[in-house]
C-alpha cells in the first residue's frame, strides 16, 4: 500500500519535472528540472528494491553529469531563450500524433498483459550490491570490460581533440 | 519493530541528533576562534559570558535580527533555495552515520542510528550507507554552484565555479580512497564496516594489541581521504571558493542573516560528517578500551563518548590546520589533486585487491 502510494507521488513529481523541463524559459531551470526527474528516477528504482542502482544514479546522474550541465550553463551565462510562435505543422500533426501514441501503448499494454507479466514494487534482493557485481564481474565480464575500454577510448578522443584547440 | 514504532523512535532520534548537531556547530565556531587565537597568540572571544562561553549565543540572536536582504536582480528562487539545499544535504548524511551500538529502552533495542533497524536477529541498517552519503555531498554541490550564479554577481559567480570544480574534482579521489575499506570489509554498511575494527590485529597468531582499525593497513588512503576531504569542504588550505583578498567571501558574498548562517552551518556539518567518516571508516567507529574501574551509567555511555572524542579530534585537526597553514594556488590545487592523489588512490585500490586476492 505504502509502496503504491509513494510510487505514484514519485512518478507524478517525475512526469512534472519531464514537463516543466520543456516549458521552462531559462536553461538553468530546464537543467535543474532534469535534476528533479533523475532524483524521482532514483527514488523509483528505490522503491523496486534497486538501492544499489538508485545510490549510483543520484551520485552519477544527478550529481556528477547534472553538475556539469549546470556548469556549463553558467559558465556560458546562458539568457533566457527567446519563444517563437511555433509551426502549425508541429501543431496539427504533433497532438494527434502523441495521442495515437499513447492510445497505442495503452492498448498493447492491456492486451498483451499476460505476456509481459507484472512487476512487483516491494523489496527483492534483486538489486542490491552482491548480485549486481555477480552479473557484471563474473556472467557479463567481457561486454562489461569492452564497454569500459570503449569508455575509455571515447576519453581519449576527447582530450586529444581538446588540446588540438588550445 | 514494526514500521509504526520505527518511525515514532526515528523522529525522536531525529530531533535530538539536529539539535546536538546545530549546537555542536555554534560551539566549533567559538572554539575555532579561541584555538586560532591561541595559535596567534591572542585571546579571542572573551566578553560575553564567561570565557566567551556564551559568544554562539550571541551570534545566533545576531544572526536571527540582522536584516535579511535580497539584492535586486539576483534569480529570486535560486537564490533562496541554494542555501536551503547547501544546509538539507549536509543534514542528510547524519541520517545515515551510527553513533553507537545501541541502547534498550523498556526491553526494546534501539539503534543508535537514525534508520538503523532493530530487530530480534540483532541490528541492522541500509547496506549502501556509505553511497547516500556521497551522493548527499554531489547534489550538495548544486547548492554552492547556484549561490553564485542566482547572486548575479562577479564575485559570487568565480567563487562558485572555483568550488564546483574544486569539488567536482576531490570528490573522484575522496570516492575511491573509500573503495580500499569497502575491498577490505566487503560491505558497504557503515555498522558493518564499523563491527568488524572491534578486535585487535593478529599477525600470524601473534597478538600485536593494536585495534583492529582500518588506518593501519589504509593508512595512504586515509592520507588520501583526509586531503579530499579537505577540499571537498573548502577549508584551508583548500579554500580558494572564498579566498578574502581575491573575492571578497565567495559564493555567500551576496548573502545576509540567516540565509548567509545556513551556508556557515552547512559548512561546519560538512566538517563533523567528514569526522564521524574518518572515526567510522578508519579509527573503529564507537570502539574503544574498555575501562571496568568506571561507574555503570559512564560505562554505558562510554562508546558515545570515544565517538565523541574521535570526532572532535579530526575537528581540532581542521582548526589547527587552519591556524598554520597558508592557501594553495588554484593550478596547485588541481595539479594535486589530479596528478597525485587520484593516481595514489588508484595505485592503493590496485594493491588492495591484489592482497585481498591472495589471501581468499
Amino acid at each position: 500500500m505504502v509502496h503504491q502510494v509513494l510510487f505514484i507521488v514519485f512518478g507524478l513529481i517525475c512526469v512534472a519535472g519531464a514537463v516543466n523541463l520543456l516549458v521552462q524559459r531559462h536553461p538553468i531551470n530546464s537543467a535543474l528540472s532534469l535534476v528533479v526527474v533523475m532524483a524521482s528516477l532514483a527514488l523509483i528504482y528505490l522503491l523496486l528494491g534497486a538501492e544499489f542502482v538508485a545510490a549510483i544514479q543520484v551520485i552519477v546522474y544527478a550529481g556528477a553529469i547534472m553538475v556539469l550541465f549546470v556548469f556549463v550553463i553558467m559558465l556560458l551565462n546562458a539568457g533566457s531563450e527567446e519563444r517563437s510562435s511555433g509551426s502549425r505543422i508541429a501543431l496539427l500533426l504533433g497532438v494527434p500524433g502523441v495521442l495515437v501514441l499513447g492510445c497505442l501503448i495503452g492498448w498493447i499494454m492491456i492486451n498483451n498483459n499476460k505476456q509481459l507479466g507484472g512487476v512487483s514494487i516491494a523489496a527483492t534482493d534483486f538489486g542490491e550490491t552482491h548480485p549486481i557485481a555477480r552479473l557484471l564481474f563474473r556472467d557479463f565480464l567481457l561486454p562489461f570490460e569492452i564497454t569500459s575500454i570503449l569508455i575509455l577510448i571515447a576519453i581519449m578522443g576527447a582530450v586529444v581533440l581538446g588540446k588540438r584547440e588550445g | 519493530m514494526d514500521i509504526k514504532t520505527f518511525i515514532i523512535v526515528a523522529v525522536i532520534k531525529i530531533v535530538l541528533v539536529v539539535f546536538i548537531m546545530l549546537t555542536g556547530v555554534a560551539y566549533t565556531t567559538l572554539l575555532e576562534r579561541k584555538l586560532v587565537a591561541r595559535i596567534q597568540n591572542r585571546w579571542g572571544p572573551t566578553r560575553v559570558g564567561p570565557f566567551g562561553l556564551l559568544q554562539p549565543l550571541a551570534d545566533g540572536v545576531k544572526f536571527i535580527l540582522k536584516e535579511d536582504l535580497v539584492p535586486d536582480n539576483v534569480h529570486k528562487f535560486l537564490y533562496i533555495l541554494s542555501p536551503m539545499l547547501a544546509l538539507a544535504m549536509s543534514l542528510i548524511a547524519f541520517a545515515i552515520i551510527p553513533f553507537g551500538d545501541s541502547v534498550t529502552v523498556r526491553g526494546m533495542t534501539i539503534p543508535l542510528q537514525i534508520t538503523g533497524w532493530g530487530g530480534a536477529s540483532g541490528n541492522s541498517d541500509i547496506n549502501i550507507g556509505l553511497l547516500i552519503i556521497l551522493g548527499a555531498t554531489s547534489i550538495g554541490v548544486y547548492g554552492i554552484a547556484l549561490a553564485g550564479w542566482s547572486s548575479n554577481s562577479k564575485y559570487s559567480l568565480l567563487g562558485s565555479l572555483r568550488a564546483s570544480a574544486q569539488m567536482i574534482s576531490y570528490e573522484l579521489a575522496l570516492g575511491l580512497s573509500l573503495v580500499g575499506i569497502l575491498l577490505l570489509s566487503g560491505s558497504m554498511s557503515l555498522r558493518e564496516i564499523v563491527k568488524q575494527q572491534s578486535n585487535t590485529w593478529m599477525i600470524g597468531g601473534f597478538n600485536t594489541h593494536l585495534p583492529h582499525w582500518y588506518i593501519f593497513p589504509q593508512f595512504i588512503a586515509f592520507f588520501i581521504y583526509l586531503m579530499a576531504a579537505y577540499a571537498e569542504t573548502n577549508r584551508i588550505p583548500f579554500d580558494l571558493p572564498e579566498a578574502e583578498t581575491e573575492l571578497v567571501a565567495g559564493y555567500h558574498t551576496e548573502y545576509s542573516s540567516m540565509k548567509f548562517a545556513m551556508f556557515f552551518m552547512a559548512e561546519y556539518l560538512n566538517m563533523f560528517t567528514v569526522g564521524c567518516l574518518a572515526t567510522l571508516l578508519f579509527f573503529g567507529g564507537w570502539h574503544g578500551p574498555a575501562l571496568p574501574f568506571l561507574p555503570p551509567l559512564l560505562q554505558a555511555i562510554l562508546p558515545l563518548l570515544y565517538f565523541a572524542a574521535k570526532v572532535l579530534f579530526f575537528i581540532f585537526v581542521y582548526i589547527w590546520v587552519r591556524g598554520t597553514l597558508p592557501r594553495f594556488r588554484y593550478d596547485q590545487l588541481m595539479a594535486f589533486g589530479w596528478k597525485f592523489l587520484l593516481p595514489l588512490a588508484i595505485a592503493n585500490i590496485i594493491v588492495t585487491s591484489f592482497i585481498v586476492a591472495w589471501r581468499a
